[in-house]
């Protein structure tokens, strides 16, 4: 993975997040919960990276590190080819209208005191562009090209619905031209119908301004129409990492397999249901010596529990495809339905 | 159809911009009793206000024989026990009174705001800090506290809104850092903040102005408890002896409350009537201000 490419909007290298808790262990070391433990990733311009991953396992802390608002404990940040993982206080805020966010809840990611123009005007008034006509002729692009009429702008947050709160989300995201746009679970809070609009607008404006996205989702119909690539993360670890078309074709991890069997499907309800996970998930306050999902995986030994599996490329597949996963070659890439 | 192309109309019709204060407003206004009170608390400040350029007695001046009953001689309030004009001293003690509350309400928002604000967006060891002091002046005795200030500063107008300011900042505090504490988790401070806002900016610009609404209303109860404090002070002797206040003409004529009792009634009625009103404009507030209770 190469640090310095600039042909990759963002690359990530080895980044962990550890939060400190209170008291120390056995070594006398302080103790600390490790969310996100030792995750790379790269994406390039114009694309999208979804990562996928129940609730608890990492995947918005991992992106929040990524976008600087949650202190990372290692690893490099390089945004564009700069080292945004390194920037200061000063720096770093100059730089910060470069990674956008488009939030999960469209209820608490407006401010209720803002007109839906200000809102989309605030990031470019942080970032020092101050020209009114401009912020002006930018807020009039965004309105439109979001789906927005031009009499809403005097509108306050309150007097629209999800769907259309998603969208000033969207325009604020998009006011900065940023070079990252994080998607954290942009339509998990809204209704079926809305979501497909709001999906098919995010992917007509990658087109439209040639974006490139990291997505965060736990639902795998969705990652499977937005994303390009795909990053199975569980509890603070990536567990499988491929292209779509591999990662449906093949899923190559228990865990992964395991997520694509919960996913309701009308094909399914004739077929044998596969059994549900069970066991406990580990507690990361520990420190972790063999694979995550060793207590839950139906396929584990115990090389498994005393062995930490690393990212490696995997057997067979086409295309990029790596599986962090010491039983990947026994149990072979599964042909999923 | 009549209704079919009723809803139409409307549906197509973008809502007009309506700005939340605008809601608030509406809701403050459907409340009779906020309303009468405001209108009894503008009557007592314009009294307060123009009150002794058109009714120029001097309040200290020994005009007639004491204990005139109101009404008679001309007096309309009557006079106290050394003959001095009881509306004279009415409307003059208004201006001290009100000022005090006020000037003191202002101060105890500014500290409370300051430390509260501090405290929730810092948290850690700032926010361990700042509410430790808090809480160290939230259990000293209030009113022992303020005369020790009075006593050692000596019983000026300044000390004595300074001492009641000093003593009632810390409920503010309190409830300014439980805002910010809720506030600042929120996805939209957060958006602000990955748009490069500066701490100082998501402090005063994005959050203070969204967790204003109760601080409003503590500050408009705080105004109706600054005059009592006072008024408190003054009766036991310990307000400026130079300025008439309400608690003042109280305490000057405690001494002959059986013989003339309308001395002390009077002033005392209008400290009741004043904090009254600012409490229930306080309640109407807090019910204008609160989400919860608002109608969508």
């Amino acid at each position: 993975m190469a640090g310095q490419d600039s042909d990759h909007a963002l690359v990530v290298e080895n980044l962990s997040v550890a939060y400190p808790l209170k008291g120390r262990d056995r070594a006398g070391a302080r103790r600390r919960l490790l969310a996100v433990d030792d995750v790379s990733f790269a994406i390039p311009r114009g694309t999208t990276l979804g990562i996928v991953g129940e609730s608890g396992s990492g995947k918005t802390t991992a992106a929040m590190a990524a976008a600087r608002l949650v202190p990372h404990s290692g690893g490099t940040i390089h945004l564009d080819g700069e080292d945004f993982g390194a920037l200061d206080a000063a720096a770093l805020r100059r730089a910060r209208q470069r990674v956008q966010i488009i939030f999960q809840d469209p209820y608490s990611s407006l401010n209720p005191r803002l007109r839906a123009a200000e809102i989309v005007r605030e990031p470019m008034l942080y970032a020092g562009r101050t020209d009114r006509a401009e912020q002006e002729r930018i807020i009039d692009e965004l309105f439109e090209a979001v789906g927005l009429r031009p009499e809403q702008k005097s509108l306050f947050p309150h007097q629209f619905s999800g769907g259309q709160r998603q969208r000033i989300g969207i325009a604020r995201a998009l006011s900065t031209r940023p070079s990252l746009i994080i998607c954290d679970e942009p339509v998990s809070a809204l209704d079926v119908a809305v979501q497909a609009q709001i999906l098919n607008l995010l992917k007509s404006l990658q087109r439209q301004f040639d974006l490139t996205y990291l997505f965060i989702s736990h639902d795998l119909g969705v990652v499977q129409h937005m994303c390009d690539e795909i990053a199975v993360m569980y509890m603070g670890k990536f567990m499988e990492q491929a292209s779509r078309d591999s990662f449906f074709a093949a899923p190559g991890h228990p865990y992964s397999r395991a997520l694509l069997d919960a996913v309701p499907s009308i094909e399914a309800v004739d077929r044998p249901r596969p059994p549900l996970l069970d066991g406990a998930v580990p507690d990361l306050s520990e420190p972790q010596t063999g694979c995550r999902f060793a207590s839950r995986c139906p396929h584990a030994l115990p090389r498994c529990e005393n062995e930490v599996p690393v990212l490696a490329d995997a057997t067979g597949a086409e295309g990029h495809h790596r599986l962090a996963c010491h039983r990947a070659d026994d149990i072979g890439p599964a042909a999923s339905g | 159809m009549a209704v079919q192309r009723q809803m139409t109309e409307s549906d197509s019709q973008t809502p007009r911009a309506q700005h939340p204060l605008r809601e608030v407003l509406q809701m403050f206004v459907g409340n009779r009793a906020a309303v009468v009170a405001s209108v009894i608390l503008l009557m007592i400040v314009l009294a307060a206000v123009f009150g002794p350029m058109l009714y120029p007695t001097d309040p200290f001046e020994m005009v007639w024989a004491p204990f005139t009953p109101p009404g008679t001689d001309g007096f309309i309030l009557g006079t106290d026990y050394l003959g001095r004009d009881m509306l004279s001293g009415l409307l003059n003690g208004g201006r001290v009174s009100l000022t005090i509350g006020l000037v003191a309400a202002l101060m105890s928002v500014f500290i409370g705001i300051s430390f509260g604000a501090l405290a929730g967006f810092y948290r850690g060891v700032v926010e361990e800090v700042l509410m430790r002091i808090t809480e160290f002046f939230q259990v000293l005795p209030t009113l022992l506290f303020s005369m020790v200030i009075v006593a050692l500063f000596g019983a000026s107008l300044t000390v004595v809104t300074i001492a009641v300011g000093i003593v009632s900042w810390t409920a503010v505090a309190r409830i300014t850092r439980a805002e910010f504490l809720r506030i600042r988790e929120l996805e939209y401070v957060t958006a602000s903040r990955a748009a490069g806002a500066s701490n100082m900016v998501l402090m005063t610009r994005v959050i203070l102005p969204n967790a204003l609404p109760p601080i409003i209303v503590q500050a408009a109860l705080m105004v109706g408890s600054a005059i009592l404090f006072e008024a408190g002070l003054a009766f036991l002797g310990l307000s400026d002896p130079n300025v008439v206040s309400w608690g003042q003409i109280i305490g000057s004529n405690r001494t002959y409350i059986l013989d003339a009792g309308f001395t002390v009634t009077i002033p005392g009625l209008a400290i009741f009537v004043t904090v009254l009103s600012i409490s229930l404009i306080g309640d109407g507030l807090n019910d204008a201000l609160n989400p919860k209770l608002r109608r969508r």
